[in-house]
């Protein structure tokens, strides 16, 4: 599921201006709580290959060792392991680069929190293999044609972090991408990349593969860990935060798979060079998953705060029947809430952007759907999907999320009430944030969007119901 | 008075209604009890295979010591692989013995997961995406294809037991929507023809090839690429100082 849902993402001012000294390049002193736009290059994306990191993205290339290593792979590994813990850490920093799960907290941050003086017990990197929110596929085209990047990530943040082992835990359904994952743990492991005096640097670490069997929560990155400690995939109250108790009662760090795989290139390029693309606070180059009513719908790598229009019209062909029949657009994956054709002209795809849209920017999965769409019923498919996948350990969550789905699909239909509308509002209302994880945040921001751009359409079916059948039963008993 | 009688035949009215709503009974896609049928009970001796045994001692190895429970999940999935793709009680009988945890644990968890399945089930499980990027691009034609192809109802098994369908949540494909997934593979890019000729093949048992069907190779943008265009390159591009020695 991913930290799409994550509640950073919601966060103030000042959560965001966390972020400000990270990505500060010049040493301007920066003003947290500004009101003035960050500085800004006058034009982002499209970005040379020379500048792309999944050079392999497409499979056109030859994905185990030999190739990985002809594509640059690997190199320079023990000179960066043998920086050490810090300089690792501050190239992270400096980079900018934020979680690429969707909860976009700062990477280097996150890491830091893992240098804590040692109580003795061992310490895991955990990497979120687990991608199962509706639109995104982004992780599984690492795992399946650049695995080396992601194993090589493991070994440098693990280094970053002083962790003994990393976890990966992959999604059940991925198992050719799990088996070519294997192949490059066993290739590494083989050449000496891994395992005792890993590349040569004198630091021990191992890589596993764990698959799950079919759980979107097992991305919550405390289900995760109590998917791997073989139990339900149950999220854990926090705190205690992962980074103190975690996998197995150890100081745990959880990170997506595309935010480990793009850290050797940063500490091989520097974190200066990946701060250059994007916006302030919004650096690098991501993943972008363009599915739905486009000419062709592909995965493709870009530069941050590149203009949604430009990255559907560039890469995806265009939306089917021209930019004019396009209807609205989920913008990082199902969790977030849709935006209307007059916002998607001008949204820049980055994290402070879609925030200033009401949306976000998730896993940057683009699902786009144009005027032939029932914009309902596309919803209400999605809140069909949060019923199925929760858990059922909050009421709000496993409650709130079915009632939403009754009333959403008599929506379809038309089958209800004007009044009905601000009902299913304050459902989702009183679901989000009252659960233990973001799952539940995630089912009622769909909702929330649908209802505020498109309440004109519901009541339009309301009427037509009415007319065609008489009052519906929501109208005769509320 | 009028009014008040009003009131009070509304408030009749309402009470019935809300008797109406209920919670539905099931909540989930198939039964979280256990019933003993011919096929599936605790009498039916499991044992793993010796190749298998060998794989459950590699699984049990990534796991420290004193938390070797983590190994359930993969165990639970070698077991299920063994009995010809479903789970039956005495297979989690027998991982809660190797894991040396009460029966529960086991139960628990297989009934968590939806990769778990405890019926009997095809040689081929069709496994439908359905969900919104796959259902704008036409998935429920799909769906509808293979249902009529293999003649098993969505979450039931064919007459001929050769197939089984079901309806699934997001499989993580999707700018290569609408797709399926047989067993491991995916099938991507289909058209209502593909997924016929897809079923046909399998009919036959002949393998078709996975991937995607409309030309391309991944997930590449079909008819030209708009980047990746150069050679990728080399060792060491774009090294930055502090590594250069």
């Amino acid at each position: 599921m991913a930290g799409a849902l994550a509640r950073v993402i919601q966060g103030s001012k000042t959560q965001l201006g966390i972020i400000g000294p990270l990505a500060n390049l010049n040493n301007v002193p920066v003003r947290y709580q500004q009101t003035q736009a960050p500085p800004a290059k006058a034009k982002y994306g499209p970005l040379a290959d020379a500048d792309r990191i999944f050079t392999n993205l497409y499979g056109r290339h030859e994905w185990r060792l030999k190739g990985a290593l002809a594509r640059g792979d690997w190199y320079k590994t023990k000179e960066i392991l043998l920086k050490g813990t810090d300089w690792i850490v501050n190239e992270m920093k400096t980079s900018g680069l934020r979680g690429r799960g969707g909860a976009g907290f700062p990477t280097g941050m996150k890491w830091s929190f893992m240098n804590k003086p040692s109580d003795g017990r061992p310490k895991y990197l955990v990497v979120n293999a687990d991608e199962g929110e509706p639109g995104t596929c982004k992780d599984r085209e690492i795992m399946r044609h650049d695995p080396h990047k992601l194993v090589e990530g493991c070994l440098i943040a693990g280094r970053a972090m002083g962790a003994q082992a990393a976890y990966i835990y992959i999604r059940g359904e991925f198992y050719n991408e799990a088996s070519n994952l294997q192949v490059a743990i066993a290739e590494a492991y083989q050449a000496g990349l891994i395992g005792k005096n890993a590349c040569g640097s004198g630091y021990d670490f191992d890589v596993f593969v764990h698959r799950g069997a079919g759980a979107y929560i097992c991305g919550e990155e405390t289900a995760l860990i109590e998917s791997i400690e073989g139990k339900q995939g149950k999220p854990r109250l926090k705190p205690p935060f992962p980074a103190d108790v975690g996998l197995f009662g150890c100081p745990t760090t959880v990170n997506n798979v595309e935010t480990i795989a793009v850290a050797p290139t940063i500490c091989r390029r520097g974190g200066k060079w990946f701060s250059s693309f994007g916006r302030t606070r919004n650096s690098g180059t991501k993943l972008f998953n363009i599915s739905g009513h486009v000419n062709t719908p592909c995965t493709v790598e870009e530069e941050m705060s590149i203009p949604l229009k430009e990255l559907i019209e560039r890469h995806a062909g265009g939306v089917t029947g021209g930019w004019d029949n396009l209807l609205a657009i989920i913008p990082g994956g199902s969790s977030t809430p849709l935006i209307p054709k007059d916002v998607c002209e001008t949204v820049l795809m980055d994290f402070d952007g879609l925030v200033a849209a009401q949306t976000s920017l998730g896993t940057a999965a683009i699902i786009v759907m144009d005027k032939s769409t029932d914009i309902v019923k596309a919803i209400a498919r999605l809140i069909m999907f949060y019923k199925h996948e929760s858990c059922g350990q909050c009421t709000p969550c496993r409650e709130g999320v079915s009632w939403m789905n009754k009333i959403i699909y008599r929506f379809v239909d038309g089958n209800a009430s004007p009044k009905e509308i601000d009902m299913l509002w304050e459902i989702s209302k009183q679901i989000e944030g009252h659960t233990i994880c973001a799952l539940g945040d995630g089912a009622a921001w769909p909702v929330q969007g649908l209802i505020r751009h498109f309440r004109p359409e519901l009541e339009r079916r309301m009427q037509e119901y009415a007319a065609a059948h008489g009052p519906s039963k929501a109208e005769r008993l509320y | 008075m009028l009014s008040s009688l009003r009131t009070g035949v509304q408030g009749l009215w309402r009470v019935s209604a809300r008797s109406l709503q209920t919670t539905s009974a099931l909540q989930h896609d198939s039964l979280f009890v256990h019933r003993d049928t011919p096929e599936d009970n605790s009498s039916i001796p499991f044992e793993f295979s010796p190749a298998n045994q060998k794989r459950i001692d590699a699984l049990l190895a990534i796991y420290p010591e004193g938390h070797k429970r983590g190994a359930m999940i993969p165990l639970l999935d070698l077991a299920q692989r063994q009995n010809g793709g479903w789970l039956p009680i005495s297979a989690m009988h027998k991982v809660a013995e190797i894991l040396n945890l009460p029966r529960m644990r086991v139960y628990e968890v297989a009934t968590f997961y939806t990769m778990f399945i405890r019926r009997p089930i095809g040689k081929y499980h069709v496994q439908v995406c359905t969900t919104t990027p796959c259902w704008l691009r036409g998935s429920d034609a799909v769906l509808k294809a293979i249902v009529e192809a293999t003649g098993c109802q969505v979450g039931g098994n064919s007459p001929c037991g050769k197939f089984s369908v079901s309806e699934v949540e997001c499989l993580g494909a999707c700018v290569n929507a609408p797709m399926v997934q047989v067993n491991d593979d995916y099938y991507e890019d289909l058209t209502v023809e593909d997924t016929k000729e897809i079923i046909e093949k399998l009919k036959k048992d002949e393998k078709p090839k996975p991937g995607p069907r409309s030309g391309r190779f991944a997930a590449e943008p079909l008819g030209g690429l708009t980047s990746l265009t150069e050679e990728p390159t080399g060792p060491g591009y774009g090294l930055q100082d502090a590594l250069k020695a």
